[in-house]
C-alpha cells in the first residue's frame, strides 16, 4: 500500500518539475481556489483552501472553526443530566451515539452501573443511530459524484429507523434519552416486532445500494485507487472507525475494550478492507450497516428483563475524579475526558470526536489529485461538521 | 412551409416562422422538462414531484418562469459586464440556429439547404463560446474552471458526434437532411420495404455513439463535469441569476430536444411512419406530432441516463472520446464504405 502511496507521489514530484520548467518559461501562476466555507459539496462550513495547478491540487489547506459552538465550555455550566442536550448535536446524524460515551463516563465516576436491560436497549439505539448516519452517507456518496438518486432512497429508507428512535426515545434526532445510572423510560409495547420489519428494509436498502453504486463502473473508476490512505499514515494521522478500517487495520473499540455496552456478548464481525481507497471506506461502511443490523436483531431476541434505572440519587452530584471513556461511534472514535470536583456541573470535558482527527489528513491525502477528486476523496472520508467544530 | 407560405408577404411570412420557431423550441423543451425532468425523475426516486401546480402539477413550469422572472437580475462587480450579459444569447442562438434544419413534414421545413447536416452540426457547437463567454465574463474560479471543462468536453465530443452522422451520410448519400429522411422512408431491407429502412438498424454503432456524444455535448450526467454542482457549484452558470439563468436553461433542454430530434431523423426515420407514402399530404399535419413523439423517445434515453449515473472525471472522459469512441465511429465508417460498395 505504501508502495503505491510513494510512486503515486513520486510520479507527482516528477510532474511539478516538468510543470515547472514549463511554467519558468510561459509564467503561469497557480490558482487558489476556495472551497467552502458555503460550498454544496462541504455538507456544513467546512473551508478547504486550494492551490490549483491546472485541475490539479499543489496543496490544500482545510480550515475549520465556522461552526463552532463551544459545547466543551459549555459543559462547565451545565448540571450533568443537562449536558447530554448538548452533546446531541455534535453528530447530529447519529445523535443517540453522541450521548453514551459522556454518559459512561459519568457513571465510572459515580460507580454506577446501568442494569442489564438498560445497557442492551442502549446498545440497541446506539447502533440504530449508527444505522441512520452511515445509510445517509451511503446515499450522500452518490450525489458527491453526481448520481442524484441514491440519496432519496437513503432518505426514504433512514426515516424508518429514526421512526423507531423516536417511538423510544420521542426525538427524531436529539433523543437526549440516556440518563447516569440506565435510560428514562422502557421500551414502548410492539416495538421489538416492529423494528425487526425495519431492519429488513435496511438490508434491502443495503442490497439496493450494492447493486446501484457499488457495481457502477463509473462509481468504481471515480473511486478505485483514489485517495489511497497507508494503514501507518492514518494511524499516525489518529484516523478511527471505518476510515482506517478500510486501511486494512482491524481496530475496533466495540470489540476491543468497549465498556459500558453489550457489544461483546453479541456474535458479529469486524469489517476491514486491504486497499484504503475511497472504494474501501464506501464498502466498509456499507458492511458495517448490515452488521449493525444483525446486532440488533440478535439484541431483540436476547434482550433481558429488569429495570431500566440504577438506584441513583435524584440531585446528581458526581465525585471528585476524571474518567476517560471513548466508544465506536459512526463517524469514528468519540471520547469524553471528564474532570469533576464533587459539584453539581463537570469541572472541565474535552471531548475527542472522531472527525475533527479524520480531516486533518487532508493535507496529505489532496496533494496531487484533480478537483473532482477532492470531492469524492472528502465524501468517503465522511465527516459532519458538528462533529468536527463541536 | 415553403409551400404553404408561398402566396404570403415577406413580413407576413418572416412573423409567422418567427412564431413558429419559437413554438419549436420552447414546446418540446417545456415537454422535456416536465416530462422527465420534473416526473420522470421524480418515480424514479421514489417521489411525486410537484403536485399542487395544475393537475398532476402540469402548470408547474409556469410558476417556475415566474419565479425566474421575478427574481434580480444580479450582474458580479468585477463582471465583463457586456459579455457577461450577452453569453445567455450566444448560447439560444445556437440552439434556434439548431432547428432550422429539421424537417417536420415532406412541405414543413424552415431551410432546405443540400448542406442541411453540415450546417446543423456546425452551428451547434457556437453554443460553446457562449458558455466560455459566461465562464470568463464571470470573474468567477468556478466559473471560469466550468468553461474550460465545457469547452474541453464540448470538443472533444464533437468530433465523435460529426463522424457517427458521416455514417448516416454515406448511406443516405446526400447532406440533405429532408432528402435523409426520405431516404429512410422509401428504403428496402434486403428487399422488405415495408417499415422504410430506418438508419438504426443498419447504423446502431453510429447511433449509439451519436447518443453518447449528445449526452455530453448537452452536459447531462455522466458527463456534467462543467457544471458539476457538487464541485463547481454550478460550473459556468454559478453567478446567474433570474431571466439569465432561465435562458441557459431553456438552451439546454431545447437543445436537449432538438439533439434528440436530430437522432430521430436521421436514424429513426424523422417525420415518417410505415404505412403511408412518404409523399403523401397527410404527413404535413401529423408529421411534427410523429417527429414529436420520436424525439421523446430519444429524449428518455437522454434522461434515463442522466438520473442514473455517477459523473466521469475529466480525464476519463477525454479517455472515453478519444480512445473509444472516435477509433470506434471511424471503424463504423470504414464499414459503412465498404458495404456500401459491395451492395
Amino acid at each position: 500500500m505504501s508502495d503505491t502511496a510513494d510512486t503515486k507521489q513520486m510520479a507527482y514530484i516528477a510532474a511539478q518539475a516538468a510543470d515547472a520548467r514549463v511554467n519558468l518559461e510561459i509564467e503561469t501562476e497557480g490558482m487558489t481556489l476556495n472551497i467552502g466555507p458555503q460550498h454544496p459539496a462541504t455538507h456544513g462550513t467546512l473551508r478547504i483552501v486550494v492551490r490549483l495547478d491546472g485541475e490539479q491540487v499543489i496543496s490544500a489547506e482545510p480550515l475549520m472553526g465556522y461552526m463552532h459552538r463551544g459545547y466543551e465550555k459549555l459543559t462547565e455550566v451545565r448540571t450533568y443530566p443537562q449536558v447530554t442536550t448538548l452533546v446531541n448535536r455534535i453528530d447530529w446524524l447519529g445523535s443517540f451515539a453522541n450521548e453514551v460515551p459522556f454518559i459512561l463516563a459519568a457513571e465510572q465516576l459515580m460507580e454506577v452501573e446501568a442494569p442489564p436491560r438498560a445497557q442492551w436497549i442502549r446498545t440497541a439505539l446506539f447502533e440504530m443511530s449508527r444505522i441512520a448516519n452511515v445509510v445517509l452517507f451511503l446515499g450522500d456518496m452518490g450525489v458527491q459524484l453526481g448520481a442524484v438518486t441514491p440519496v432519496f432512497f437513503a432518505f426514504r429508507d433512514r426515516e424508518f429507523i429514526l421512526n423507531q428512535i423516536e417511538a423510544v426515545t420521542g426525538g427524531r434526532f436529539h433523543p437526549n434519552f440516556d440518563r447516569i445510572g440506565g435510560l428514562k423510560d422502557d421500551l414502548p409495547k410492539g416495538w421489538i416486532d416492529e423494528t425487526r420489519g425495519v431492519l429488513k428494509r435496511i438490508r434491502n436498502f443495503c442490497d439496493e445500494i450494492e447493486t446501484l453504486v457499488v457495481g457502477n463502473e463509473i462509481f468504481q473508476s471515480r473511486t478505485r485507487n483514489i485517495g489511497v490512505i497507508p494503514a501507518d499514515i492514518g494511524l499516525s494521522y489518529g484516523l478511527s472507525g471505518a476510515n482506517i478500517r478500510s486501511s486494512g487495520v482491524d481496530w475496533d473499540i466495540r470489540r476491543d475494550g468497549g465498556v459500558g455496552l453489550v457489544h461483546n456478548e453479541l456474535d458479529w464481525k469486524v469489517w476491514t478492507h486491504p486497499d484504503g481507497d475511497s472504494f474501501a471506506r464506501f464498502w466498509v461502511r456499507l458492511q458495517e450497516v448490515r452488521e449493525s443490523c444483525t446486532m440488533i436483531e440478535q439484541i431483540l431476541d436476547g434482550i433481558p428483563s429488569g429495570p431500566v434505572m440504577a438506584k441513583v440519587p435524584r440531585i446528581i452530584k458526581v465525585p471528585a475524579g476524571e474518567a476517560y471513556v471513548e466508544t465506536e461511534n459512526p463517524l469514528g472514535i468519540m471520547g469524553y475526558y471528564v474532570i469533576s470536583k464533587g459539584d453539581l456541573t463537570p469541572f472541565r470535558v474535552k471531548i475527542r470526536s472522531a472527525s475533527f482527527n479524520n480531516v486533518s489528513i487532508t493535507p496529505w491525502l489532496l496533494k496531487g489529485v484533480y478537483v473532482p477528486d477532492v470531492i469524492s476523496i472528502l465524501a468517503s472520508l465522511y465527516f459532519i461538521l458538528g462533529d468536527i467544530d463541536r | 412551409m415553403s409551400v404553404v407560405l408561398a402566396d404570403l408577404a415577406y413580413w407576413q411570412e418572416t412573423t409567422i416562422r418567427l412564431l413558429v420557431g419559437l413554438i419549436a423550441v420552447l414546446l418540446p423543451a417545456g415537454t422535456l422538462v416536465y416530462l422527465f425532468l420534473f416526473k420522470m425523475m421524480s418515480f424514479m426516486q421514489s417521489r411525486l414531484g410537484p403536485m399542487e401546480a395544475g393537475p398532476y402539477g402540469s402548470l408547474q413550469l409556469l410558476a417556475e418562469v415566474g419565479k425566474f422572472l421575478q427574481k434580480e437580475d444580479i450582474v458580479p462587480k468585477a463582471a465583463d459586464r457586456l459579455i457577461f450579459k450577452l453569453a445567455p444569447f450566444v448560447v439560444l442562438i445556437s440552439t434556434f440556429l439548431l432547428i432550422l434544419v429539421i424537417p417536420a413534414g415532406p412541405d414543413l421545413w424552415f431551410i432546405d439547404v443540400d448542406t442541411g447536416i453540415f450546417l446543423g452540426l456546425a452551428v451547434s457547437s457556437i453554443s460553446v463560446i457562449g458558455i466560455l463567454m459566461a465562464g470568463w465574463a464571470s470573474s468567477s474560479k468556478y466559473s471560469l474552471l466550468g468553461a474550460l471543462r465545457a469547452t474541453g468536453q464540448l470538443i472533444a465530443y464533437e468530433l465523435p458526434m460529426v463522424l457517427a452522422v458521416v455514417g448516416v451520410i454515406i448511406q443516405a448519400g446526400t447532406l440533405n437532411v429532408q432528402e435523409i429522411v426520405m431516404a429512410q422512408a422509401t428504403g428496402e431491407i434486403f428487399g422488405f420495404g415495408g417499415i422504410g429502412n430506418p438508419y438504426v438498424i443498419t447504423q446502431f454503432v453510429g447511433f449509439l455513439i451519436f447518443l453518447i456524444a449528445v449526452q455530453a455535448e448537452l452536459t447531462q450526467p455522466p458527463f456534467d463535469m462543467p457544471v458539476a454542482e457538487s464541485e463547481l457549484v454550478t460550473g459556468y452558470l454559478t453567478e446567474y441569476s433570474g431571466l439569465r439563468f432561465l435562458m441557459f436553461f431553456i438552451g439546454e433542454f431545447a437543445t436537449a430536444a432538438i439533439f434528440s430530434a436530430l437522432a430521430a431523423t436521421l436514424f429513426l426515420g424523422g417525420w415518417y411512419v410505415p404505412g403511408l407514402e412518404a409523399t403523401d399530404n397527410l404527413f404535413n399535419v401529423i408529421g411534427p406530432i410523429v417527429l414529436l413523439g420520436k424525439m421523446l423517445l430519444v429524449a428518455f434515453f437522454i434522461f434515463w441516463f442522466r438520473f442514473t449515473y455517477p459523473r466521469f472525471r475529466e480525464d476519463q472522459l477525454q479517455q472515453l472520446a478519444w480512445k473509444v469512441l472516435i477509433p470506434l465511429s471511424l471503424v463504423n465508417i470504414v464499414i459503412t464504405g465498404v458495404l456500401k460498395v459491395v451492395f
